[in-house]
């Protein structure tokens, strides 16, 4: 599995140091290096470029905005989310799966009930981040990460809503959600969630084979929503779209 | 002024898996009967195998009425009640469309705990604190009803024991029948034959459970296609049996039968005589009066109980049919929490299971087993079933093994992500003084009702059994090659649950109980209660085969003596 991902080793190393460079240059092209302040506009514009890279092999995400999160508050959620499902040598992670999309997209949706949450935690983290470690939370190497992460889960971080067990048990649930759920809704993408524990996909009928087979069977990689019977719209039936980038 | 609408003979409130069975008896015997629905119609087209959809966003039930009357909920009196979530759904069919649709007889035990256990080990072996009754329905009486239902809705299952016949490939402990299923069990898998196996070895009597699932071509259904994505989804292929495919379309088509969807009713109208006359119902910016010569109250447990509440008039001043006090009363949550969970040492080939697909040991439920050496009465049905998801496999237990994320743990669930399972334990609970339904006095709907309290908690006798159970569980895994067992607590408040008795209960003594034996009211004699509601005692399996009997046996009642009732 873990030959899938084309880009496995640039993660790798971006994770190992506290800026990596092609980031570097990223931000740089997109001009907020050093900026005082960020234009929501630039910043979607990082994401988006993030995003690409992260789905070279597939098609690209065109048209895409963050629906609730900040540029910053999105890019500390996707090393938080990196840690606690990372891409390293066993295969791709919550990163190629596009949790933090999922999660962006369901805050505004059947999640949005906890998005004071997710920004009051998120900014209590980064300011522990920058007291403790002088940078953002997003900017660390991966071993300091760990560690204030560790922090959140044993409540040694204040601030984070409603508490940091609580906040660490959340995220932890809706980074799995944004894994492993439907590609419809923005997450697992490239359906990595499910190989990843060799889920061999939705089937509309499963027979005794089908069964016996078990992970050896072959995964489908469908959508729920590939299905015509699913379609959310009646005009949607024609387009035989795929899934992954529809609205949650 | 509500609106006054043309006067019919039976109100049914609520078309779900009680109203939508006592349809078909009433509407084949002549009768117009009016649904009132709080919910739509929903298609196979509605139910797309999506966990997330099932799951997280909780579709329908998040955008519907139950949501917005959630039950607030506490242990006891001096606490704070806290609303959570409301676990039923609102549809023509109600929670039988999404169901897990296990569709089990209680047995016969479970009718007369108080005199078998007073026969066998002494009055004092009840519980002191509990308001447990034997029902006034035996299971010989139930029998013939819950045939019926079995064949009218269609039921796969092995029977055990037919006509005094013992089939050790079925329950062996399950009252006596007069027939077999209309259909043979759902399929056996792998793992199942792993859990039968080893529950053979132990000397026990696994089968596999009955379902409210088609196993083959059944009255135009086609049978289970085994996706697996029953548990709060509906069936893309109509073969789980919800009323809303079965009962409801054949009482629609006798053209005795009008359901109105999307409609709340707020109000059961009594006349001064302590007769009802209808219900008012507000649908979308519009009060309507429906006028009936029988009412059929066939909510949820929660709303049945809470409509009655509500429904004050001069002859009912602290709600219908509560002049003795009883409504919200011998409230029990079922004790189905508590769980064993295991881990095996390789795949179990449980990726397109069901929550109905599994097998069953009743060796330890309900008086199967000599209780004389034991602190408690009662028992618990142990069930494992296939069922298995993707985004619930990765949330799994890691056995103290690893920390629950970063690289170990990604590693740990690649390997096991198909290697654990989780028992399904339904324990015998009791009703006891202090565990009751009221209205919230704080909290209220949108509409400025108040919502419906629950006080209540399990007793000394639930924790034992669920303590023993757990025993007998991880006895079972071990002997099936279980490598690490975890379990869980053992349980305290009774919460909102899709497992909620009495508040209604049945019984003869008008002064302990709502209804009499044929589920009409002590108080006014036209008005009917189906549903759990009326069940005294949960038994240590799913209600909805026996609500449904029930409600079978209360509307031929009606049809049978209409004069009388209506008078």
């Amino acid at each position: 599995m873990a030959g899938k991902n084309p880009n496995k080793n640039n993660k790798k190393q971006e994770s190992e140091q506290p800026l990596d460079p092609s980031r570097r240059n990223l931000l740089k092209s997109a001009g907020i290096v050093g900026a005082a302040a960020v234009g929501s506009g630039a910043a979607s514009n990082v994401i988006a470029q993030d995003s690409m890279r992260a789905n070279s092999a597939s098609s690209p995400i065109t048209r895409e905005a963050l629906e609730v999160l900040t540029a910053e508050e999105a890019e500390t959620l996707e090393a938080i989310c990196d840690c606690l499902i990372p891409s390293d040598e066993n295969g791709p992670g919550a990163y190629e799966a596009r949790a933090v999309h999922y999660i962006d997209r369901s805050l505004a949706s059947h999640n949005k009930g906890v998005r004071e949450n997710y920004m009051v935690s998120l900014e209590a983290i980064n300011n522990y981040s920058k007291q403790t470690r002088g940078e953002p939370f997003y900017r660390l190497i991966k071993d300091y990460q760990n560690s204030i992460l560790s922090g959140v889960q044993t409540n040694k971080v204040p601030g984070c809503a409603p508490s940091g067990s609580g906040f660490f048990s959340m995220v932890r649930s809706h980074t799995i959600d944004g894994t492993f759920c439907d590609p419809y809704y923005g997450g697992n993408q490239n359906f990595v969630g499910w190989d990843m524990i060799r889920y061999p996909g939705i089937r509309l009928s499963a027979s005794e084979t089908d069964v016996a087979q078990g992970a050896a069977l072959e995964p489908n990689h469908q959508s729920a929503y590939d299905h015509e019977t699913y379609t959310k719209m009646a005009s949607n039936m024609a387009m035989n779209r795929r899934g992954g980038n529809s609205n949650a | 002024m509500p609106r006054n609408l043309p006067k019919t003979d039976v109100v049914i409130v609520g078309m779900g898996a009680a109203g939508g069975v006592a349809a078909l008896p009433l509407t084949n015997a002549g009768l117009k009967v009016t649904g009132i629905e709080a919910g739509g119609w929903l298609s196979p087209r509605d139910f797309a195998p999506d966990e997330l959809r099932n799951g997280a966003r909780n579709w329908p039930q998040s955008v519907q009425k139950a949501a917005t009357e959630a039950p607030t909920v506490r242990a006891t009196s001096d606490e704070k009640a806290v609303q959570g979530g409301h676990p039923m759904m609102n549809a023509v069919g109600g929670t039988s469309m999404h169901y897990w649709a296990q569709s089990w007889r209680l047995n016969p035990w479970d009718f007369e705990v108080v005199s078998a256990t007073r026969e066998r080990y002494g009055a004092d072996r009840i519980p002191a604190d509990s308001t447990v009754e034997d029902w006034p329905v035996g299971y010989e009486e139930l029998e013939p009803y819950y045939e019926k239902v079995e064949y009218a809705v269609g039921i796969s299952g092995q029977a055990g024991n037919v006509k005094g016949r013992i089939n050790t490939s079925g329950n062996i402990f399950e009252g006596e029948r007069q027939n077999e299923y209309p259909m043979r069990p759902l399929r056996a898998s792998p793992f199942t034959d792993l859990m039968s196996e080893a529950a053979r070895n132990l000397d026990w009597n696994p089968f596999q459970g009955p379902a409210a699932i088609t196993s083959e071509l059944y009255d135009g259904r086609p049978p289970c296609q085994y996706h697996g994505f029953c548990n709060k989804g509906g069936c893309h292929v109509q073969a789980k049996s919800s009323t809303a495919f079965t009962t409801i379309p054949k009482s629609v088509d006798s053209g005795n039968l009008d359901i109105v969807t999307y409609a709340r009713v707020t109000n059961v109208v009594t006349d001064n005589n302590g007769k009802v006359t209808g219900v008012d119902y507000v649908r979308g910016n519009e009060t309507f009066f429906q006028p009936a010569d029988v009412v059929l109250i066939a909510s949820y447990a929660y709303e049945n109980v809470r409509l009655l509440q509500l429904s004050k008039s001069r002859a009912f001043p602290n709600g219908l049919s509560n002049n003795a006090g009883q409504v919200g009363k011998h409230y029990l949550s079922h004790h189905q929490g508590s769980p064993v969970i295991a881990l095996f040492p390789r795949d179990l080939h449980n990726w397109y299971g069901l929550p109905a697909q599994g097998v069953a040991i009743d060796d330890w439920a309900d008086d199967n087993f000599d209780h004389s050496d034991l602190d408690f009465i009662g028992g618990a049905n142990l069930w494992v079933h296939t069922d298995r998801k993707p985004m619930s496999a990765a949330k799994m237990g890691t056995f103290g093994k690893v920390r629950n994320w970063g690289s170990k743990w990604k590693k740990f669930i690649m390997e096991n992500a198909d290697r654990s399972n989780v028992a399904y334990i339904q324990k015998t609970t009791l009703p006891y003084e202090g565990n009751y339904l009221d209205l919230d006095p704080t909290v209220k709907d949108p509409m400025g009702f108040p919502v419906t309290r629950i006080t209540a908690r399990y007793r000394e006798n639930e924790l034992r059994i669920a303590e023993f159970s757990q025993d007998k569980m991880e006895e079972w895994y071990r002997a099936a090659g279980a490598i690490e067992i975890q379990r869980t607590g053992l349980g305290n408040a009774m919460g909102a649950t899709t497992h909620a008795y009495g508040g209604t209960r049945m019984g003869n003594n008008s002064e302990t109980n709502v209804v009499d034996r044929w589920g009409f009211s002590h108080e006014a004699p036209n008005l009917g209660i189906l549903g759990a509601s009326v069940m005294g005692t949960s038994g240590a399996r799913n209600p909805t085969l026996t609500v449904q009997a029930l409600s079978w046996r209360t509307a031929e009642h009606l049809a049978n003596n209409w004069r009388s009732i209506v008078g």
